[in-house]
């Protein structure tokens, strides 16, 4: 691919499917389901990139970062390995498994690093142990040529590729992880064969973005978001929100439902006919966080330790429904997707434009 | 004077076989170019004494008038350009500064006019204004994203000073004196009714227009004239003037014909005396000592209200702009160098400053870089023509926009740029009773509210066709611009692309 | 009923409500070639002082002299409303132009007297009304 067309150096816009599953009781299940569920939504996605986010899958290593990386080179990689070692012990390391498979093309090495933040480094930086990790992840990516950490939290992992969603999933061997949460993602950009770092589901620390949509605020929330530190080395959408909701939710300390009402935030028609203290509230959260709100279509599910957000823009201009059964809470771009996995489903419910629908294990987890 | 070097340099074209000679020309121009010859009863015109001003053309019932361009002209010269010729005559005659008006209109780039929008296709929806909310209201003053709780987790939402606009225009600064009572009423009623903001300029609030305060912002320039604390008290924010864009660097000279009766009072000052406003305030050489001014003006209105700090935009204006951040201010106007003025030195209004398009790029850029962009609010001014203009200034980092010329415009004004000899046609940039009575409030500010709505209404056309339905998403969104026919530099400094990129 | 007001502090002394309102009982649209060349007798008249101007007008009061003091019953106020003079019974006697206190009636360019029926049959409303340039004039309850 010509290096000047891939993200970073462009920006790219697409439509896309998303879909995800969630067991509030925290009961694992198999990475089969995800998949049976974006196959469904085919037509949402047009090969250029497909994935998913597993949280709940590194039960053994569960203290420790799971780093999922990209190289491009053996240089990148031994370079990357140098970086790590300075700044981590590394308690596991292995090429993360795939299948070999015509439909998936061109892939770069994919390494797993299970590490935990060196104590004297982490002293010395006077930073909390994820900023320390964030930043470190930041460095990879911006630094090391040819080498893109795509996955960084605990306890949870990004699979993703160039290719169907369906045929990204077995190349991964989704099937043989068990997990509390599943989201997928199928991609559809307007140009360009997407690069492998480029597709969804976005992730930094604990929290996992698949995203349908286009928005318009881009430039906006990037920029915001570059004043606090975050590099957008992607031009994707999915980055930068990614990093918003990192940023709302882990630096700033809002809630979810708080982080719904900043980047979808209600319409000022609706917040003057809230009830004080409401009011107030809402207006104290848009003036404060105005360059945070996200404006133009998505639908968006948000994985994080714990729990996931399903959330459509504030016009519900893409489109995103929600069902139950049981334990099981699911999210997808059509309804269709949750049929695939459980056709007799309890209720479905179609969020309204900017209604967040967060769901939390039970116990707390 | 043996010889008049100074020809005139408009005609008067009158059309005789419509002219009914009913002598509204003559009646309505102070400068008394018409006169009407009894024995042939045929109007005539001194076109030595017009400025272009186009009162009589406007009222003239039969449409038998035109001012032209004298065709009469120098030698051509590329170099020597009649108005530099005319110039030097004038300074040869008087011996004297040239003084001009309103804002600079010699042929620099207007950047506005090389910048393109961007438009929603296929990939995502445009939103149509007339079937969604397309939001404009903007709060303008200092963000913090430090959240309070209280023992239950709810957020405690923090009351900081701030203004709300319901769109992101504000009347910017015109001083009661260099402009009429009735111009500022209806600023000041237009501005009620939009839920927008005027702002006083620096000759005071005249006691009967105290009612808008929620509308009004009071200015503190170098002149301090009319500042007492229930001056201060009595608006939304207070503005501390350092510079304006017409003339940065220097300060004001109204002089004492104006200054009689409510203009002397409101401004505290004796009839008949110069309002003099030195270039620099006397107690503000240094950054350090524009923050004591800052805490002055906070201390006095118990920290309720936001403190504005207005400069010139000049070469060094993202460093200036920073370092004003950090001294206490919650919005920070920026006056580019097209702004315009009731009388400046002419070479200086043509020649000092930098535009507003480059000045607002570059301090948004400065203040995210250094991360304080949230500790102000940026207000972009200095000829905002349209609302393109508007979009275009909001989507290269600016909260708001100031309009001063365009509020006049639609007053009346007809950019003669005359204001100086304070014999305005149009009742604007006078004090003589007869001529200021030319301009009715109540027709005025029903013009101004017209020209703010019509403007709401093409920013919300705009911004939905680029899929933004909120003001916020559009500040500082530069993906939305394109440059045509820009260097790659002006492309960097202006942070955009260039179209086709 | 709908009078028409004059606020002096807004007049300018343009003159213009005169040539408009010559204009609408010459009827035509173009000024020029209705009043060219021509001295109009307007119904509204500009009383000029030397800070003071204002326009002047019939104010259709309430107990008319110029009613009462009509020989013919030329001029008649229906009810509350407008007075109006009846040009086929009026014998140019002048009497009602000099009992009106406010100089509100003059001789007529066709004979007869003229005064300010408010524009009554023109759709629009009263011409001097519309063509005030500075909001001078208003016609209101």
């Amino acid at each position: 691919m010509r290096e000047e067309l891939r993200e970073g150096n462009i920006r790219i816009p697409s439509g896309c499917a998303v879909s995800g599953i969630f067991n509030r009781k925290g009961t694992r299940f198999g990475g089969e389901a995800i998949i049976r569920s974006i196959a469904v939504l085919h037509e949402r996605s047009n090969g250029l990139g497909g994935g998913f986010a597993a949280y709940g899958i590194y039960p053994e290593y569960k203290e420790y970062y799971a780093l999922h990386i990209f190289y491009e080179r053996d240089a990148a990689k031994t370079e990357t390995e140098r970086f790590l070692n300075r700044h981590f012990d590394i308690i596991n390391l292995s090429k993360i498994p795939t299948r070999q498979m015509p439909e998936i093309k061109d892939e770069p090495l994919i390494w797993r690093y299970f590490v935990q933040p060196l104590p004297t480094k982490l002293a010395g930086a006077q930073l909390d142990e994820r900023e320390y990790t964030a930043r470190c992840v930041f460095r990879i990516n911006a630094g090391i040529e040819g080498a893109y950490v795509f996955s960084s939290g605990k306890d949870m992992g990004v699979f993703k590729a160039v290719g169907y969603p369906e045929d990204v999933g077995r190349f991964y061997r989704l099937e043989e992880y068990r997990g509390y949460c599943f989201t997928a993602h199928g991609r559809y950009p307007t140009n360009t064969p997407g690069w492998w770092g480029g597709a969804h589901p976005f992730a930094l620390l604990d929290y996992s973005v698949v995203h349908n949509g286009e928005i318009s605020s881009y430039d906006t929330n990037r920029q915001a978001m570059e004043m606090f530190g975050y590099h957008c080395s992607l031009q994707t959408d999915t980055e930068v929100i990614a990093y918003m909701i990192d940023y709302l939710n882990r630096k700033v300390g809002l809630t979810f439902e708080e982080v719904a009402e900043v980047i979808a935030a209600p319409f000022w028609q609706t917040i003057e006919q809230k009830p004080e203290p409401e009011r107030q509230r809402l207006t104290y959260l848009r003036q404060n966080f105005a360059a945070e709100l996200i404006t133009g279509p998505f639908s968006l599910i948000v994985g994080f330790k714990g729990g996931m957000m399903a959330i459509n823009d504030r016009l519900k201009l893409r489109s995103m429904v929600t069902a139950e059964k049981g334990d099981f809470f699911y999210a997808a771009s059509e309804e269709c997707a949750i049929r695939a996995v459980e056709p007799a489903l309890d209720g479905v419910y179609a969020p309204k434009g900017g209604e967040p629908v967060i769901m939390t294990l039970e116990n707390g987890e | 004077m043996a010889i008049e070097y100074q020809y005139p340099e408009y005609e008067v074209v009158r059309d005789h076989d419509r002219c009914i000679g009913c002598r509204v020309c003559e009646r309505q121009c102070a400068n008394c170019v018409h006169a009407f010859i009894e024995e042939k009863e045929r109007m005539t015109a001194d076109e030595s004494k017009c400025v272009n001003c186009h009162r009589c053309v406007a009222l003239c019932p039969t449409h038998a008038l035109k001012i032209v361009k004298n065709a009469h002209t120098f030698r051509e010269n590329a170099n020597w350009s009649g108005q530099l010729i005319r110039e030097v005559y004038r300074q040869a005659d008087t011996g004297g500064v040239l003084l001009s008006s309103m804002g600079n209109p010699q042929n620099h780039p207007v950047y506005f006019d090389k910048i393109l929008i961007n438009a929603s296709q296929v990939t995502n929806p445009s939103n149509d204004p007339l079937r969604e909310p397309v939001e404009t209201r903007v709060f303008l003053g200092k963000k913090s994203h430090r959240i309070e709780r209280d023992g239950r987790g709810a957020i405690l939402p923090k009351i900081m000073p701030s203004l709300q606009l319901k769109v992101p225009v504000l009347f910017s600064a015109m001083s009661y004196g260099s402009i009429s009572y009735n111009a500022h009423e209806a600023l000041a009623r237009a501005a009620e009714a939009l839920g927008i903001c005027y702002n006083t300029g620096e000759g005071g609030l005249h006691e009967d227009l105290k009612k808008y305060g929620k509308n009004t912002i009071v200015q503190v320039a170098s002149g301090r004239f009319g500042v007492h604390v229930d001056y201060l008290l009595s608006g939304a924010a207070i503005e501390i003037k350092m510079g304006q864009g017409a003339k940065p660097g220097i300060g004001g000279h109204l002089p004492g014909s104006k200054i009689f009766g409510d203009v002397a009072k409101t401004r505290m000052i004796p009839a008949g005396a110069d309002a003099i406003s030195p270039a620099p305030h006397h107690d503000i050489y240094s950054i350090e000592d524009l923050r004591q001014l800052i805490y002055v003006l906070k201390e006095a209105t118990a920290y309720q209200k936001p403190v504005i700090v207005k400069i010139a935009a000049v070469h060094n204006i993202a460093a200036i702009a920073s370092g004003i951040a950090r001294s206490g201010a919650d919005i920070i106007a920026i006056d580019g160098f097209r702004g315009g003025t009731g009388a400046a030195p002419t070479r200086i209004r043509d020649n000092v400053g930098i535009p507003i398009e480059l000045a607002v790029a570059s301090v948004d850029r400065r203040l995210r870089e250094e991360g304080i962009r949230n500790e102000v609010s940026l207000l972009a001014g200095g000829s905002i023509r349209s609302s393109a203009d508007i979009v275009k200034a909001v989507a290269l980092g600016a909260d708001a926009v100031y309009i001063a010329t365009a509020a006049l415009l639609s007053l009346g004004c007809h950019l003669c740029r005359s204001c100086h000899a304070g014999r305005c046609n149009w009742g604007i940039a006078t004090q003589v009773p007869e001529l200021t009575k030319r301009l009715n409030p109540e027709l005025g500010h029903a013009r101004l509210i017209n020209l703010v709505n019509a403007w709401e209404h093409e920013i919300k056309e705009m911004m939905g066709g680029m899929g933004i339905n909120s003001i916020e998403a559009l500040r500082g969104n530069r993906l939305m611009l394109r440059g045509v026919g820009l260097t790659q530099k002006e492309l960097d400094i202006l942070g955009i692309r260039h179209a086709g990129e | 009923m709908k009078r028409i007001y004059v606020r002096e502090e807004w007049c300018l002394g343009c003159h213009l409500c005169e040539y408009y309102c010559a204009l609408a009982d010459r009827g035509g649209k173009d000024m020029a070639r209705q009043l060219k060349g021509i001295k109009i007798k307007p119904r509204i008249r500009i009383e000029e002082g030397k800070e003071v101007c204002f326009a002047v007008s019939c104010r259709h009061c309430t107990e008319p002299l110029c009613v009462k003091s009509c020989l013919t019953g030329a001029i008649k106020k229906e009810g509350a409303g407008v007075v109006t003079v009846d040009r086929e019974k009026c014998v140019s006697c002048y009497t009602c132009i000099l009992v009106c206190p406010y100089g509100a009636l003059s001789p007529a360019e066709r004979g007869t007297v003229q005064k300010c029926e408010l524009c009554a049959e023109k759709p629009g409303g009263p011409a001097c009304v519309g063509h005030c340039p500075n909001g001078a004039i208003v016609y209101e309850e």
